[in-house]
């Protein structure tokens, strides 16, 4: 059998819900954050950089770094790391500065 | 500004405590025994800081310490925050980051702010206090290489950190870089979790160690818990190769594959020994920092730690060089939990009494204890930081085209040709002509690299403004007014 986070802690998670990410559905559990839920569907980049658009996704994982920002449900500049998956948002990857579309 | 919320302000406490982690959990239990009240405050929305970083509540884990070290010592310190939640004694403020700390031994006003990654917006909420204590933790010193920036190149605190909230691993197959300790802890926790673990490269030795017997004897629980971690790294097939880095991450839109090379004494790669090794992730960091931005705020003193960090100064109560200001756990020198948790408690007994609170007698025997605990592990802690300094050579890693700065993404030819040809002499100086550290993170990931690349020994503590980026609506309510 492999191993698996949830296993090793033996987690029961209630049930799980989708968000949408770039307008693909991505399943997430209760508690998890956008980038943990992201992390789980095989994703890790979901912002692009202002200069040279680059990929980027989680680096430091506790809210330092900034490199996780993310656009959800219209606001941009979200921490990906902190904020909490929600049923139903609407997740997209943060281009430059979060703002640049509507400029 | 009429539409933003008033910030709530609540009525003063004895003691505020900011950082929920080890350090600050010990403190506000055994001062809230002494019957002081007391509010904890942390930017997490769970207690535990990083070290007993938990799943969140719904994902229902039965068994949380198969991620840690020492859960039952954590388990039993939030029973008794429990109890003095309840009672009232203890306010709880989780997910409040404090931004700016201000005010005089006997009165201080800390200005927190919170729900800033929700999708409400963030409010601001000040807590007022007659002592402080700082608890404030570290963050991952990072060391930039060429690839670094690429998705799937994590913070080896981040991984962990991301694996013990969320159940997650960043990919399956997972190499472990960098130095220090916590790199052991990282590649036990991934592979137990089902990652495939296949190279820790550690850039300094072990050797070093041996050569201070007395201080590993004072210690035998240091030794006993790397004696843990390398045997679950041993069940687990993965192997330790020490003096060795990663030198190079390679891939397009993620990371596919990394070089591991040998390095001599100063972290200098030895030419011809780099080999490619195969991965989807790599987690990797160069020790911790303590995170000082609140202290240096209000004028803190400092020392240099033996990795070339800065720590605060305290004395043996834990006091530190401003009246009225305490604080423990890796802000005053990294260390490990242990050495936080005695910390806290050698903090609060200290804050009773210097608030002029009774303190039972038979108390002085288990705080004395701790005392002696503290001074055994500050030993461990200094001969860890000198192990794994990073040696001067690790600029060797770098080409002109490696981002040093991630927000800003200035290179380190941008940063060598501001130092070489534009005459900068020093780090600040290099930051106003190339804006590296001026982004979202306010230097705290490339600043050890630019101070390294200007010549400086030592990280920069630095000092900035707000200990996070504050909203204005919080801040037009909340800033400090003088006339108070």
């Amino acid at each position: 059998m492999s191993r698996d986070p949830l296993g090793l802690v033996r987690a029961r998670p209630g049930p799980g819900f989708e968000f949408s990410f770039d307008g693909e559905p991505v399943p997430a559990l209760p508690g998890q954050s956008i980038a943990a839920a992201l992390w789980a569907s095989g994703r890790v980049s979901w912002r692009r950089t202002r200069q040279s658009g680059a990929p980027r996704g989680a680096f430091c994982g506790m809210g330092v770094c900034f490199d996780c920002l993310v656009e959800a449900d219209g606001r941009a500049n979200v921490r990906a790391c902190l904020a909490p998956a929600r049923p139903g948002a609407q997740v997209r990857t943060q281009e430059g500065t979060g703002h640049d579309h509507r400029a | 500004m009429t539409t933003e919320p008033e910030p709530q302000v609540d009525p003063a406490v004895d003691l505020a405590v900011v950082g929920a982690g080890p350090a600050g959990l010990a403190a506000v239990v055994a001062a809230a025994e002494l019957g002081l009240s007391c509010a904890l405050l942390d930017a997490a929305a769970l207690p535990g800081g990083q070290f007993y970083r938990q799943p969140a509540g719904s994902l229902r884990a039965a068994r949380p310490q198969a991620l840690h070290h020492r859960w039952q010592v954590f388990a039993r310190l939030l029973a008794r925050l429990e109890r003095h939640v309840a009672s009232g004694r203890v306010s709880r403020l989780c997910g409040h980051h404090v931004w700016s700390v201000s005010g005089a031994e006997g009165g201080w006003e800390l200005h927190a702010v919170s729900g800033g990654d929700g999708p409400d917006g963030a409010s601001g909420r000040t807590v007022r206090a007659r002592a402080v204590l700082l608890a404030t933790g570290s963050h991952e010193r990072q060391l930039p290489f060429p690839g670094w920036t690429l998705p799937g190149v994590v913070g080896a605190g981040g991984a962990q950190a991301m694996l013990k909230s969320g159940l997650v691993l960043p990919g399956r197959r997972v190499v472990v870089a960098g130095s220090g300790p916590l790199l052991l802890a990282v590649a036990a926790s991934l592979a137990a979790a089902g990652a495939r673990v296949p190279l820790v490269a550690e850039a300094a030795g072990y050797a070093g160690y041996a050569r201070r017997p007395g201080i590993l004897a004072a210690n035998p629980g240091k030794l006993a818990e790397g004696a843990a971690h390398a045997a679950r790294l041993l069940r687990h097939g993965v192997v330790v190769r020490t003096r060795s880095a990663v030198v190079a991450a390679h891939g397009k839109d993620r990371i596919e594959a990394v070089t591991v090379a040998r390095l001599d004494r100063d972290w200098r790669p030895v030419p011809g020994t780099g080999r490619r090794i195969a991965c989807d992730a790599l987690a990797v960091g160069h020790g911790l920092l303590p995170q000082l931005e609140l202290a240096l705020e209000l004028g803190c003193r400092v020392r240099t730690l033996p990795d070339g960090g800065s720590a605060l100064v305290v004395d043996p109560d834990q006091r530190t060089s401003v009246a009225g200001l305490w604080a423990a756990g890796e802000s005053t020198g990294v260390g490990g939990a242990e050495l936080a948790l005695a910390e806290g408690e050698v903090a609060a007994r200290a804050i009773a009494v210097a608030l002029r609170r009774p303190v039972p007698a038979d108390g002085a025997a288990r705080v004395g204890a701790s005392a002696r605990r503290r001074d055994r592990l500050r030993g461990f802690a200094e001969l860890m930081a000198d192990q794994h300094r990073p040696g001067p050579g690790w600029v060797g890693w770098l080409d002109a085209d490696t981002e040093v700065c991630r927000c800003e993404e200035v290179t380190a030819g941008a940063v060598r040709e501001a130092l070489d040809e534009l005459g900068a002499g020093d780090v600040r100086t290099v930051k106003l002509l190339t804006r590296a550290g001026m982004g979202w993170c306010q230097g705290r990931m490339c600043g050890p690299a630019v101070a390294r690349l200007a010549g400086s020994a030592e990280d920069p503590g630095g000092t900035r403004p707000l200990s996070c980026p504050v909203p204005m609506g919080v801040l037009a309510d909340g800033t400090p007014s003088s006339s108070d």
